[in-house]
């Protein structure tokens, strides 16, 4: 039991000063360094409540894809440190201002926070015990069942989200020369090379 | 628990994970030398034959020559990671060798979700290529980082997609059972490249793409960015950079043989075959994966990279997309599928 505590101590302590320094460090590639280590140590602590495949997909999903993507970006940008720095003062009344209310809000939100008993008492799905179902298969079982409208709905969102992008950054440029592999495939040598008698000191 | 039996628990999986690297490291200095030797020999030379007998230690002479020259770190690189880059992809491909089973209960961690963890572990391999190519500070290896993120995020779609084909076929994530799941009467016709033999070639090429591995090579491409994003190692970071490589390599080759080649199991499904011990059976079929990407690597030219990432999303993506649909109708409708049987 120490040894979960332990465990549990180590990655929470990780998770939350890397995710402080997310926004305390400098450089902008060492912020989102830190916030692979937070996904990282929270796909930890999924691991030590038993979601297996929740910390396997955290990890494959953020890490793998969508904070590459951030260094991605983050790496091209050419940022000027010292100015990103300069107008600190004059945005802290708006800045704090922000934070305060969002604070207040969130305290009132989680200290209102009940969970309602009647829920406690009787889940509408009993929870399989680990050793009759593994994760995998148990979060199948209601995925595609009773929220099977709500993942096809998120699923759907995604699509829109995806095709948005697709559109907004297409540009069909004239005059580009590209690459018509299917063409290119088709041609054969008659089509391709042209053997010509070329008469002498005229040319074609 | 006791504290007496976690310190032993500990020991043990210390001398078991010790054991697997040492016999890991060791085989993969060996298969570094069959990749020359291969190269060598589909271009009518020699390789490396001065060092020992038939150049066999040539790898460990290349070991100590790493080890022993200067490293050199450019004056305006961020140190620390670039450092850490290298460190970084040799562990993390390293860490996937803990799940695998190479016979029966031989796997160090037999955990539930084995697949997904060498999926996220080799994800994460992309890493260490932008770190050292933005750390480095410099034109060449930025531009093979950006390269080798675009490449490897690309391919790792398609990878995902011939897993979830397996994983439909045999009704597990965990590597044993996967393995347990393709053995029939019909040896090796059994195992799954046969039925999903589309599959097992995307999952060959995607395999060599996630690794940057020739044709593919775009993060490194001598011709045009030098070495990539290894420009301005040198020395055991350097030595760390390529030993990740090929452990990477290694690893997919292992993944292959689970996932396609049955695993440990015997190709021919009785008495004197089942007798020889699983685990040559795995190594044999994870080296003759190797045996095939060497080939590929002497045979065929780098890709441009347009045509690669035509490759990853125009092709290999619809494709693998179409024969997970297929695959789902054909179990569900023949009645096969792992639950329904």
């Amino acid at each position: 039991m120490t040894v979960t505590a332990a465990f549990f101590y180590l990655f929470a302590t990780i998770t939350v000063a890397s995710g402080f320094m997310v926004i305390a460090s400098r450089n902008p590639v060492q912020s989102v360094l830190f916030l692979i280590l937070a996904f990282v140590n929270a796909a930890g602590l999924f691991l030590m409540m038993g979601a297996e495949f929740l910390a396997m997909i955290l990890v494959i999903v953020y890490v793998g894809a969508v904070a590459v993507l951030f260094l991605f970006v983050v790496m091209m940008l050419d940022v000027d440190f010292a100015e990103l720095r300069q107008g600190f003062l004059q945005y802290l009344p708006v800045g704090g201002l922000i934070g305060i209310v969002f604070l207040l809000e969130l305290v009132l939100v989680i200290g209102a926070y009940v969970v309602d008993p009647g829920l406690v008492r009787t889940p509408s799905v009993p929870i399989p015990a680990p050793d009759v179902m593994t994760n995998t298969e148990a979060l199948g079982q209601v995925l595609y069942t009773r929220y099977f409208y709500f993942f096809q709905a998120a699923g759907l969102i995604l699509l829109v989200a995806m095709i948005g992008a697709i559109v907004l950054t297409l540009r069909e440029r004239v005059g580009v020369r590209r690459q018509d592999i299917t063409k290119q495939n088709a041609r054969t040598q008659e089509t391709a090379v042209e053997v010509r008698k070329v008469p002498f000191r005229q040319g074609i | 628990m006791e504290f007496g039996d976690i310190i032993l628990a500990v020991a043990i999986m210390l001398g078991k994970s010790l054991l697997m690297l040492v016999a890991l490291l060791v085989f993969i200095a060996y298969a570094l030398y069959a990749d020359r030797k291969v190269w060598a020999a589909v271009q009518l030379r020699r390789g490396p034959n001065v060092v020992g007998p038939w150049g066999l230690l040539q790898s460990f002479a290349d070991l100590l020559k790493f080890v022993l020259k200067e490293p050199v770190i450019p004056s305006s690189a961020n140190k620390g990671m670039f450092l850490l880059a290298p460190l970084l992809m040799c562990t993390l491909s390293l860490a996937a060798w803990a799940v695998i089973p190479l016979n029966a209960g031989w796997a160090i961690a037999d955990i539930n979700v084995g697949i997904l963890y060498i999926f996220a572990i080799s994800s994460l391999g992309v890493y260490g290529v932008i770190m050292g190519g933005w750390a480095s500070n410099s034109k060449y290896p930025f531009l093979g980082a950006l390269r080798s993120a675009a490449q490897m995020v690309s391919y790792e779609v398609s990878i995902g997609f011939v897993i979830v084909t397996v994983l439909m076929c045999a009704g597990t994530l965990n590597l044993s059972a996967i393995v347990e799941a393709q053995n029939t009467a019909l040896g090796i016709f059994g195992w799954y490249w046969l039925p999903l033999f589309p599959m097992f070639v995307v999952f060959f090429i995607s395999a060599m793409a996630e690794t940057n591995r020739p044709p593919f090579d775009l993060p490194e491409a001598e011709s045009e960015l030098v070495a990539g994003y290894m420009v301005e190692y040198s020395s055991t970071p350097y030595l760390l950079f390529m030993l990740g490589e090929y452990v990477a390599i290694m690893t997919m080759c292992a993944l292959g043989t689970i996932l396609f080649l049955g695993g440990w199991l015997s190709p021919i499904p009785f008495a004197p075959f089942t007798w020889i011990p699983g685990v040559i059976w795995f190594v044999l079929k994870a080296s003759f994966l190797f045996l095939l990407i060497a080939m590929v690597k002497a045979l065929v030219p780098r890709y441009r990279y347009d045509q690669l990432m035509r490759l990853g999303w125009k092709v290999f993506l619809p494709l693998s997309l179409a024969m997970v649909i297929l695959v789902a109708a054909v179990l569900m409708i023949t009645g096969t599928a792992p639950g329904m049987r």
